[in-house]
């Protein structure tokens, strides 16, 4: 008989799948708390009027019968569409240029087409001041009309959401099979013939994602019509009328109930988009080289360098006039206007504010996010629990800063709510920040975890390896440019965001880019100029530190990089 | 006496949802030998691999390795080394970062245990490069050395030599082989390439549909297919539709074959032949027919014909002549040839749905 003994000492891991499980349990608790209870909480709010009495749809009705809202329903979905008639097509052209010709310049001019991204929505507006304002510099040109009003929101919005609109559509236009223009010339098909049977359809489900994210930044940003929308009324700026100002909470929520609509249409269409665009290219596809044609890529370097220059005129013009003595009369140039204590007591500590939230916003959000999408698509913890947490992951896209500001006020300060010692802190700040741009930092993520080799994990099992050793040994390095990208895209948004904090600062902790509104409102457009253009500074230099950050790692892992 | 399998498999029974990828297979694998999981795709035999490693625990059964039940045990609790199609090396530790990475060896002992394994492989002084800059044969020989640092009990390969070029295939075949013989690890090959199961294993495990036709040797295998699928999947074969006419007898169409056929009369059988066993040269008065040579093709060593025989109607007979033959009898296109088909080579199975 053999005597099969057990080999003793050796550690059975059953903890590890433990902690696993726990991990992914932990996350999807937290993505319910923060996303979808609040959510749930706007909803019930939205049922009760400002006395907390029980009312039904009585907010709803009463809402339909208030003519100024309904005007302003009107007013949104106008100064919208009319935005995103504009911004599609040019951003359109804009990505066609980089993509699809061979213009020089195309890093450049990508680069470009990002310069809104750095600044928060009120800056396009405060310039839009500056140039056509009652004493711009380029009041004429309006013959007439007043900037503020559906003019100034609708030119303010196109800045502010063009770059969104590029990065999709150069994303749809850069996956292009080489060889359905081969196919299409060699049977005699024209260049409109092609353009209109490949190019076209071969993006059309960017165009579709480009129109609903484009409306819906339009429909739920509160910075620009704050500033120049004068008395023409829109949905977001009455939410912060009814809430802040009128302290009606009920309305409040039906108003965000009524934002929630478009944004959860975007996060339909695009859901099936992204569905159907997978089948579109195949891995034996040959990528698509434009070729030169002198005229063609004439017209597309003159277009982009029109467009790349009023980008940066409009924020020259900003940072101009930050710098100004006292517009238009004395254009001396000084750091008065930096001095914020003299317009808002709270003075640089809002800019330092902000600085803590966007450290903090990269931080906790980079963190959470990687280990989370580690989790759900790498661990061999339970599948279920990774399929929950993994819808989980995706809702955050489909709610507007704005409702998720509101929802943060009826969820975390309920009296009955036991994580109300979040609010009135910095916490709520970088928790609302890191579940606002939850999903796109998310998706990042999960796309450089799919490039790694699948067996990474059972590979170091078989070697009796913990799995966080791995972690730390193979997926972070492989995954830092990721990682990178993940940070900066987070702290950048929580250094330009206005539209969930506005909700939420207390006075200690008020950020930049709210000081910007309140300086605005007060009248001291020099000072938001000045407030809104530190927030670009700092959002450029970082910006420019990763870079540099991506570029001296590229040369370190040279070794294992090269083929 | 026997001595007690290495690895024992008893009832694995694996669903997914309502799909079943395994059915109640029972398995025992010999200390010491080369095995092979052949079988076409979805045939559950990459499942089976994972299940005993642990990666994918089976819904139902038991696995039992070197006498410990291991069945709930997580992958790290068990003892294999595996390799994967993709090699699966972390692309940015060098090889000898990789080698090393499951040693738990002092810094000296460390280098010198990967640069034994790194040798044994055929890379000797390769640990300062990354994956990168080898070739795909070379990674694949580093994931080998990988697995095999801890001295793994088990060697688990999973479509090891599938993303290789044919001549890097052939050649770490034998690499392989020769170390399985070195080193006397009981090992375990996916494969879904008949040739490699049949030149490198001891035994070969044919899957279908989630349970195991036939496990035998290769030559078991390939002469005496247990069913109509081995036949069918291992190596060409004629596969003749018939009827047993009696005991002993097939008709197929309008011929009478004798052979050994233990069905009962009137049964839908398929007969089945591998085409170099139709027999050409002085062919014997058993199972004789007249064929014509309709086309034939070139293969190097041999010439594959389509013959057509009269009394089989439509059906084609496929024979493997040799070069030296086709020369001798100056073969050709149209010629006639009597044929014969050797008793002892026909197989009959019950015809599928039967």
């Amino acid at each position: 008989m053999t005597t099969a003994a057990l080999p003793g000492g050796r550690p059975v891991r059953w903890g590890e799948a433990g902690m696993l499980a726990a991990g992914l349990v932990s996350l999807t608790l937290l993505l319910v708390v923060f996303v979808v209870l609040p959510l749930g909480a706007i909803l019930v709010r939205s049922l009760y009027d400002r006395n907390d009495a029980f009312v039904g749809l009585a907010n709803f009705a009463a809402f339909l019968q208030t003519p100024a809202l309904t005007v302003s329903v009107w007013n949104s979905v106008a100064v919208s569409a009319l935005t995103t008639t504009i911004v599609v097509p040019l951003a359109f052209a804009y990505a066609f240029a980089i993509t699809r010709t061979a213009m020089p310049g195309k890093g450049l001019f990508k680069a470009l087409a990002q310069i809104p991204i750095l600044a928060p929505s009120l800056l396009p507006a405060i310039a839009l001041v500056y140039l056509f304002g009652n004493k711009g510099v380029l009041r004429d040109l309006m013959m007439g009309h007043s900037i503020y009003g559906p003019i100034g929101i609708v030119i303010g919005e196109v800045f502010y959401t063009f770059p969104h609109a590029v990065m999709i559509l150069t994303v749809a236009l850069s996956t292009a099979d080489a060889r359905l223009y081969e196919a299409a010339e060699a049977l005699g098909a024209g260049r409109l013939r092609r353009f209109l049977t490949i190019t076209l359809p071969g993006a059309r489900y960017g165009l579709i994602s480009a129109v609903f994210v484009v409306f819906t930044l339009v429909i739920t940003d509160f910075g620009v019509p704050k500033v120049i929308g004068g008395s023409f009324n829109v949905l977001a700026t009455d939410v912060y009328k009814q809430v802040v100002g009128q302290q009606n909470f009920g309305m409040g929520a039906v108003v965000g109930m009524v934002l929630l609509v478009p944004a959860v249409l975007a996060f339909v269409a695009d859901w099936i988009g992204q569905k159907r665009q997978m089948a579109l290219l195949s891995a034996r596809s040959v990528p698509y080289a434009p070729r030169r044609r002198p005229a063609g890529d004439g017209l597309a370097l003159l277009f982009c360098a029109l467009v790349a220059g009023l980008l940066l005129g409009i924020l020259g013009m900003a940072g101009f006039a930050s710098l100004a003595t006292f517009w238009p009369y004395d254009l001396t140039p000084t750091l008065a206007n930096y001095d914020f204590a003299q317009f808002d007591s709270a003075g640089w500590s809002s800019y330092w504010n902000s600085l803590r939230l966007s450290v903090w916003t990269a931080v906790v959000g980079t963190a959470v996010v990687f280990v989370g999408a580690w989790l759900i698509e790498r661990s061999p913890a339970a599948r279920p629990l990774a399929a929950v947490a993994r819808m989980a992951a995706i809702v955050p896209l489909a709610v507007p800063g704005m409702v998720l500001g509101l929802a943060y006020i009826f969820f975390f300060n309920a009296p009955w709510n036991p994580l109300g010692w979040l609010y009135h802190g910095m916490a709520i700040l970088v928790l609302s920040t890191v579940v606002h741009f939850y999903t796109v930092s998310h998706l990042t993520a999960v796309t450089a975890l799919k490039q790694l080799d699948r067996e990474f994990e059972a590979v170091s099992a078989s070697l009796k390896v913990p799995v966080w050793t791995t972690f730390l040994r193979v997926t972070v390095p492989l995954c830092l440019p990721a990682i990178l990208d993940i940070a900066i895209y987070f702290f950048v948004n929580a250094m330009t965001t206005v539209s969930a904090v506005v909700f939420l600062y207390a006075p200690a902790t008020k950020p930049a880019s709210v000081a910007v509104l309140n300086m605005d409102d007060a009248g001291e457009v020099a000072g938001a100029a000045a407030m809104a253009m530190m927030i670009v500074y700092t959002s450029a230099g970082v910006r420019a530190l990763h870079a540099v950050l991506s570029w001296v790692l590229q040369r370190r892992t040279q070794a294992w990089r090269a083929r | 006496m026997s001595p007690l399998p290495y690895l024992r498999l008893t009832g694995i029974t694996k669903t997914y949802g309502g799909f079943t990828a395994l059915k109640s297979v029972s398995l025992d694998v010999r200390r010491g030998e080369f095995l092979c999981f052949l079988g076409p795709s979805g045939c559950g035999k990459t499942t089976l691999l994972r299940v005993i490693a642990g990666l994918d625990p089976q819904t139902e059964g038991r696995v039992e390795l070197d006498g410990r039940d291991v069945s709930r045990l997580p992958p790290s609790a068990r003892d294999y080394g595996i390799v994967f199609q993709s090699y699966a090396l972390f692309p940015n530790l060098s090889v000898h970062g990789n080698v090393a990475y499951g040693l738990k060896l002092k810094r000296d002992a460390e280098r010198a245990r990967v640069e034994e394994l790194l040798a044994m492989v055929g890379l000797p002084g390769s640990g300062a490069k990354f994956p990168g800059q080898l070739s795909g044969g070379q990674q694949q020989r580093v994931a080998l050395a990988r697995a095999l640092a801890p001295a793994p009990g088990l060697l688990l390969l999973d479509e090891p030599l599938s993303a290789l070029d044919a001549r890097v295939r052939l050649h770490l075949r034998r690499q392989i082989r020769d170390l399985h013989q070195r080193l006397g690890i009981t090992t375990i090959m996916v494969t879904h390439d008949q040739e490699e199961a049949l030149t490198m294993a001891d035994r070969i495990v044919v899957m279908n549909n989630g349970v195991i036709d036939q496990v035998g040797t290769p030559d078991d295998i390939y002469r005496r297919p247990a069913s109509r699928f081995v036949a069918d999947f291992v190596g060409a074969m004629n596969m003749l539709p018939g009827v047993v006419a009696e005991t002993g007898r097939v008709r197929l169409g309008g011929l009478d074959l004798e052979c050994e056929a233990d069905a009962v009369p009137g049964a839908a059988v398929t007969v089945c032949l591998r085409p170099e066993d139709v027999q050409v040269r002085a062919p014997a008065w058993v199972n004789r027919l007249d064929a014509v040579i309709e086309t034939m093709e070139f293969l190097g060593p041999f010439h594959r014909a389509r013959l057509a025989v009269e009394p089989l109607g439509e059906q084609r007979l496929t024979a493997d002549l040799s070069a030296n033959l086709v020369r001798d009898l100056d073969l050709g296109a149209g010629r006639r040839l009597p044929v014969s088909l050797p008793r002892e080579r026909l197989r009959v199975f019950e015809a599928a749905g039967a």
